[in-house]
């Protein structure tokens, strides 16, 4: 399969924000896809399966956060953590 | 070569390697290794993470389902041991900056810790937390490979750590360790008196030692003078290694005395006896010519294993001792320890104060089980010889009543199961606090013998914390109101005809033992170490000189001309001992 290029944009939507627990999840998402996939919070990009990285990003409620995949399974992963975070809100309660 | 200045707890001179004993309750210290010993401290990061998340696995499967809430936490736990940037950015600091497993991973845990403490969301800065708790799960798995490596000992050292626990000490392989330096402690902390007790070289109070030292090193430790020096040139080196001999010399001296009698010089004899921390120490305490054991410490065996110790461990290491001394006096005291000390012990939660809190015989009258188990050790060892039990930290005649009665019980247990022990076996306390001080007369009545705690004893009237450095100036045996109780227990004990040693530390200080001797003392124990120079001052004096003494002190008000007045007496009787 050929290498491609995914990206978008997720907002935060449960209130906590992303904190260990929702991280935690992220990068278990993240993990499961080949995908290299980078998360950035404005100047911040860091490595979605790594769970030291993600919770330093410190994503509170009503960030926008860019998702990049970049692999065989890169529009799958995007879609997977789209999922998780915009409308599972990670099994959290909405802001 | 770096000179430190510190208090001079235990005498003697050692020259040898540092082990360094880090803390993770401090902050660890930046030491520096070589470049050929990057793999080998990126290989204990390794390991140390490897052995981490073994512990959270199994942690994990211990708890039910139920506790959501805890298993969420030793998850992201687990995510962050195994995140390989996260252990990266340990070992590159390593390798960077040359530094120690346990510091890299201190700074890099703190480095993370407080980009959570700074931002803004408290939800998320809480996080912190979480950080610190993995830090101290890898420091404390770091630091126990170094405690380990201690016990297992193939070369003599020297120990350097902020401070030194009883759970440490009891840990050490002692025919190895030759010697103490502390940043904490005072003249009477726990390293001290381990130090006495081995008969080994030891300085405390010490700034930033362990910062000084690394593995290269080489330490010397003078005891007599309260200096320890780092890697010293050439120069100091052959200084010291004259002192040393010196040193050996005048012990050798000294212990020309052991034969001799402890009598004054008009007839009066001291019984002198020796305090011991362990077994091993029982060989010493024949050597250095006690009398018998004044104080047997019964830590060791809760602090040694890990786990309680049963009523063979305690029965054979009473037989050893008792069968060494031949007839001669052994008092055995009974668990002294505070629930925050006892290992496997969860059901008691950290005390805001524990030294007036839940320790000692107060831990034992709640914990009969545990208590019942030494009694009965103690009992059956008494038919061997001249066994002697004493109770520590007893405030009041009912404490002293039901500690008796429990120990008839454990009379009628073995009575029951033919098993013989010596029933007129003498009960004696310790006197440690003001309130068994003030009411020796009444607790004299139902016991057959005192022996004066004098470290306690102090500590509680003077209300201070004597390992605590910013107070422990203030921590004086010869404040006025700690020898009038002092005083007041002699006369008590004296007039109701029962046994009175005192064991504290002021009975192998030198400037002491005129006075106890004139306040009425006749028994001491001590420090094996100590007992040649004790026996040394006592035979140089008369009972007279000691008793006109005593009555001076009496009359004076602060602890600082008592302090004097009794060195310059000391000075006077005795000059070559100064």
């Amino acid at each position: 399969m050929a290498e491609t290029i995914c990206e978008i944009e997720v907002e935060i939507k449960n209130a906590d924000g992303l904190h260990m627990r929702p991280a935690m999840q992220f990068v278990d998402v993240a993990s499961k896809f080949d995908s290299d996939i980078k998360v950035s919070n404005e100047d911040t990009s860091v490595d979605a399966k790594s769970i030291m990285q993600m919770t330093m990003l410190a994503a509170t409620f009503g960030t926008k956060l860019k998702v990049r995949a970049e692999g065989s399974d890169a529009q799958e992963a995007t879609e997977a953590i789209r999922y998780l975070v915009e409308e599972k809100l990670f099994d959290e309660k909405p802001g | 070569m770096e000179i430190r200045k510190g208090i001079a707890v235990s005498p003697g001179i050692v020259i040898a390697k540092p082990m360094v004993f880090d803390s993770k309750d401090f902050r660890i210290p930046r030491r520096s290794i070589t470049a050929s010993q990057r793999m080998s401290q990126v290989k204990r990061v390794r390991n140390a993470f490897a052995e981490a998340i073994n512990e959270l696995t199994e942690l994990d499967q211990a708890h039910s389902i139920e506790e959501g809430k805890i298993k969420d936490i030793f998850a992201v736990h687990l995510r962050y041991l195994r995140d390989k940037s996260f252990r990266k950015r340990i070992t590159d600091y390593v390798c960077e900056e040359l530094t120690t497993a346990e510091y890299a991973v201190s700074v890099i845990l703190r480095e993370i810790a407080s980009h959570f403490e700074n931002l803004k969301d408290t939800y998320i800065s809480e996080r912190a937390a979480d950080i610190y708790d993995i830090e101290s799960r890898l420091l404390t798995i770091l630091l126990g490979e170094v405690r380990q490596e201690v016990e297992d000992l193939t070369e003599e050292v020297v120990v350097i750590a902020h401070d030194l626990t009883p759970t440490q000490t009891a840990g050490f392989n002692k025919t190895y360790v030759k010697g103490f330096a502390t940043e904490a402690g005072g003249r009477t902390s726990h390293t001290a008196i381990v130090a006495r007790s081995l008969g080994i070289p030891a300085v405390v109070a010490l700034e930033d030692v362990t910062t000084n030292v690394t593995a290269e090193s080489m330490v010397i430790i003078d005891g007599n003078r309260g200096v320890v020096i780092v890697d010293p040139d050439e120069e100091t080196l052959d200084q010291y290694r004259q002192y040393a001999l010196d040193f050996l010399r005048l012990e050798h001296e000294l212990d020309t005395l052991r034969d001799k009698p402890a009598v004054t010089r008009d007839g009066v004899q001291i019984n002198l006896l020796a305090n011991i921390e362990f077994p091993e120490e029982t060989g010493q305490a024949l050597e250095k010519g006690s009398m018998g054991i004044g104080l047997y410490r019964t830590e060791f065996l809760y602090l040694t294993s890990g786990s309680e110790p049963t009523e063979e461990d305690h029965y054979k290491a009473y037989s050893e001792t008792i069968k060494a001394f031949k007839g001669k006096p052994v008092v055995i005291r009974t668990m002294d320890l505070g629930a925050d000390k006892l290992p496997s012990r969860t059901r008691y939660s950290a005390e805001i104060n524990p030294v007036l809190g839940l320790r000692s015989i107060r831990y034992c009258l709640q914990n009969l089980t545990l208590f019942k188990t030494q009694l009965k050790a103690i009992l059956r060892a008494s038919v061997l010889g001249d066994i002697r039990i004493m109770l520590p930290l007893i405030n009041n005649l009912q404490e002293l009543r039901q500690t008796k009665m429990i120990i008839r019980d454990v009379m009628e247990d073995l009575d029951e199961d033919s098993i013989p022990y010596n029933s007129s076996v003498p009960i004696g306390i310790m006197i440690e606090t003001p309130s068994s001080a003030i009411t020796a007369t009444l607790l004299a009545k139902d016991c057959d013998f005192f022996s004066i705690g004098t470290n306690d004893l102090t500590q509680y009237t003077l209300a201070v914390d004597r390992a605590n450095e910013h107070v422990a100036t203030l921590y004086s045996s010869a404040d006025p109101a700690v020898l009038q109780l002092i005083r007041g227990v002699i006369h008590d004990a004296n007039k109701a005809q029962i046994g009175l040693s005192v064991c504290g530390e002021v009975a192998s200080d030198p400037e002491f033992i005129i006075l106890l001797l004139g306040m009425g003392a006749r028994t001491l124990s001590l420090a094996p170490p100590m007992i040649p120079e004790i026996k040394q001052i006592i035979r140089s004096v008369t009972v007279e000189q000691c008793n006109k003494l005593a009555r001076a002190v009496a009359g004076m008000d602060s602890q600082r001309q008592i302090k004097n007045y009794l060195r310059d007496a000391a000075m006077k009787i005795l000059p070559e001992a100064f």
